[in-house]
């Protein structure tokens, strides 16, 4: 088959390469229709990740057709499904508590050890996202290999076309998870720093939960024309100082959530970038713990952090002062896509929840080294590529 | 050698790790057993299923085989003992025989390789309920002589150098084999064994 394959920095390759096969019980084999390129997906690119392998298949937003099933897959043959970036068993203590992206057995057992020693615990497997996260095959190929197939996928009616469902891969329940953990209550004003695509998505789901107000902070024009386009008002930063904006439109009292939808790369010690669940492309500034200081300091007392954006190593000059006097509570973590695809997937069907005006761009798999340049070098105008692999 | 600091890792909340970070306690598994030294590996896991039912699965040797990374087969025998092979490089097998020592059902199992083993070992698996509703925790302990000469280099080998990262891969591997039924692989397809299913993967149960 043909699949997009890492070699390294800004060298990515579309291969002839080996099909996939049903390997254990519960595996399934998808051929994929759609599949999109993640901005986590430029951090490969750039080569920031280690541990990835020359020949990797890349990807981890992608759907498609069953064509094949092992013996404890619950999936048939020809079903069209939607597939979770995160792989997750079902059966440990994390899946059943829902917490997915926290399985303890996703990862296989000889790749768990470095996120072990790093994070004192292993991570879950990640399509498509270096050998940290797994070592997975990602969905960027004409077929892949979908472990646990019968916790993950969920298939979705012929009648919804790919561009409206291929984002509860990842970004849309990312955003919605994001915007959940700010606890919105009525009357709330919630302030979304980074309008790549999960601060979009945030923004949706947060008016959809409630909430009076959201506030917008970007300086890409295009993004910042989307949020507004969407309900949010916006502070492009390059304008005005964003503390003291937020101060004036909130009355003095500040924003009652804030969300951080970029991420840090930290630097030197690059797996930050390990799994993104910012899928932005934006960048805030060249200090970007700067994003997450000034979130924690605008925030009102007593109000909510949201992280979806990742970090992966260790934060310089956090506010600790900050968070702990004014009582802030933190919420965060790599998205638990299972939890929210059905309710997701019922509210795209009832036109609740659209997704289709991210895309900007549609390429065949052969031209995805150059989906791959384009997205990385004109952010303004490149707000998600999709590529067809058939 | 100081037998203080071996009671205080016995006593210790949490004695396997007190154990293996104590020197001492590997003086003294050696002079317990006569070797000339010993090394101590162990490591606790959480499994999500009934007590009883993971020490069945242990308790039945022929499993381990599916989970253990360099055991290629475990085979009882009617004596009680059972024969462990343990595939070497450059296609060689190391063999032993192995006797239970204590058997408390759904609590313990212990062993000890039989006289004239190349690799002398001894065993521990103790399963206790976890909190309400969590499963079941394991802990395994192995006290192994290091031979020297062309075996030693064979056992750095088996234990990758660092024992313990081969004691949690291992217990990794029984975990995924309990939980799901499967033992998780990205393994990259091979185009020459197209449909092979590997090792502790088609047959599995949970």
């Amino acid at each position: 088959m043909r699949a997009l394959t890492w070699h390294g920095k800004h060298d990515v390759r579309v291969e002839t390469v080996p099909d996939p096969q049903i390997v254990n019980p519960r595996d399934a084999i998808i051929r994929v229709t759609s599949t999109a390129i993640c901005g986590s997906d430029l951090h490969l690119y750039d080569s920031y990740i280690p541990t990835m392998h020359k020949g990797d298949i890349l990807g981890h937003e992608f759907m498609g057709e069953v064509v094949d099933v092992g013996p404890g897959s619950t999936l048939q043959k020809g079903q069209r499904v939607v597939v979770p970036f995160v792989i997750a068993c079902g059966k440990c203590f994390f899946c059943e508590k829902q917490q997915y992206s926290a399985c303890d057995n996703s990862n296989p057992a000889e790749k768990a050890d470095m996120s072990e020693v790093l994070y004192g615990y292993p991570m879950s497997g990640i399509f498509g996202y270096s050998h940290l996260t797994g070592g997975y095959a990602g969905g960027q190929a004409e077929y892949v290999r979908v472990p646990y197939s019968d916790v993950g996928p969920i298939v979705v009616p012929d009648g919804l076309e790919d561009d409206r469902v291929l984002f509860l891969s990842d970004i849309l329940p990312t955003g919605w998870m994001a915007a959940e953990n700010c606890d919105i209550e009525p009357g709330d004003t919630v302030a979304v720093w980074g309008c790549g695509p999960v601060g979009l998505f945030t923004i949706q789901s947060a008016l959809l939960m409630g909430a009076h107000r959201v506030i917008a902070i970007d300086h890409y024009p295009r993004r910042l024309e989307l949020a507004r386009s969407m309900g949010a008002e916006v502070i492009n930063y390059h304008d005005v100082k964003v503390r003291e904006a937020l101060y004036e439109m909130t009355g003095g009292i500040g924003p009652d959530a804030v969300v951080d939808a970029v991420g840090l790369e930290s630097h030197g010690f690059t797996i930050d970038n390990m799994i993104d669940a910012v899928k932005t492309t934006t960048k805030l500034g060249t200090d970007r713990a700067h994003v997450l200081r000034e979130a924690i300091l605008a925030c009102r007392k007593g109000g909510r952090v949201s992280i979806p954006g990742v970090y992966g190593g260790f934060g310089d000059k956090i506010p600790i002062g900050a968070l702990m006097e004014k009582g802030l509570q933190i919420k965060t973590g790599q998205t638990h896509v299972q939890r929210y695809l059905r309710p997701l997937l019922e509210m795209i069907g009832e036109g609740k929840v659209d997704t289709t005006f991210l895309i900007s761009h549609r390429l065949p798999l052969e031209d995805a080294p150059e989906g791959y340049k384009m997205f990385k070098t004109q952010q303004n105008e490149v707000t998600k590529v999709v590529l067809k692999p058939h | 050698m100081s037998s203080e600091n071996v009671e205080r890792a016995l006593e210790s909340d949490a004695p396997l790790s007190a154990a293996v970070h104590q020197r001492d306690v590997a003086h003294a598994a050696a002079e317990e057993r006569s070797w000339r030294e010993a090394a101590v590996v162990g490591r606790t896991v959480t499994i999500n299923r009934p007590r009883q039912e993971v020490y069945a699965f242990w308790r039945d040797f022929r499993n381990l085989a599916r989970f253990l990374e360099n055991i290629e087969s475990v085979e009882p025998r009617d004596d009680g003992r059972s024969r462990w092979r343990v595939a070497a490089p450059g296609g060689r097998t190391v063999e032993w025989d192995s006797v239970v020592t204590a058997d408390q059902p759904g609590a313990l199992i212990a062993w000890e390789s039989a006289d004239g083993a190349d690799i002398r070992n001894t065993g521990t698996v103790e399963f206790r309920d976890a909190p309400p509703g969590r499963g079941t925790e394991v802990t395994a302990t192995i006290v192994y002589d290091p031979p020297g000469g062309d075996l030693g280099k064979l056992v750095a080998k088996l234990f990758q150098k660092e024992p313990k990262v081969q004691t949690r891969r291992d217990l990794r591997r029984f975990k995924q084999l309990m939980e799901t039924g499967e033992i998780s692989t990205s393994a990259a397809p091979d185009p020459e064994h197209a449909g092979a299913a590997p090792r502790g993967g088609a047959q599995a149960q949970g």
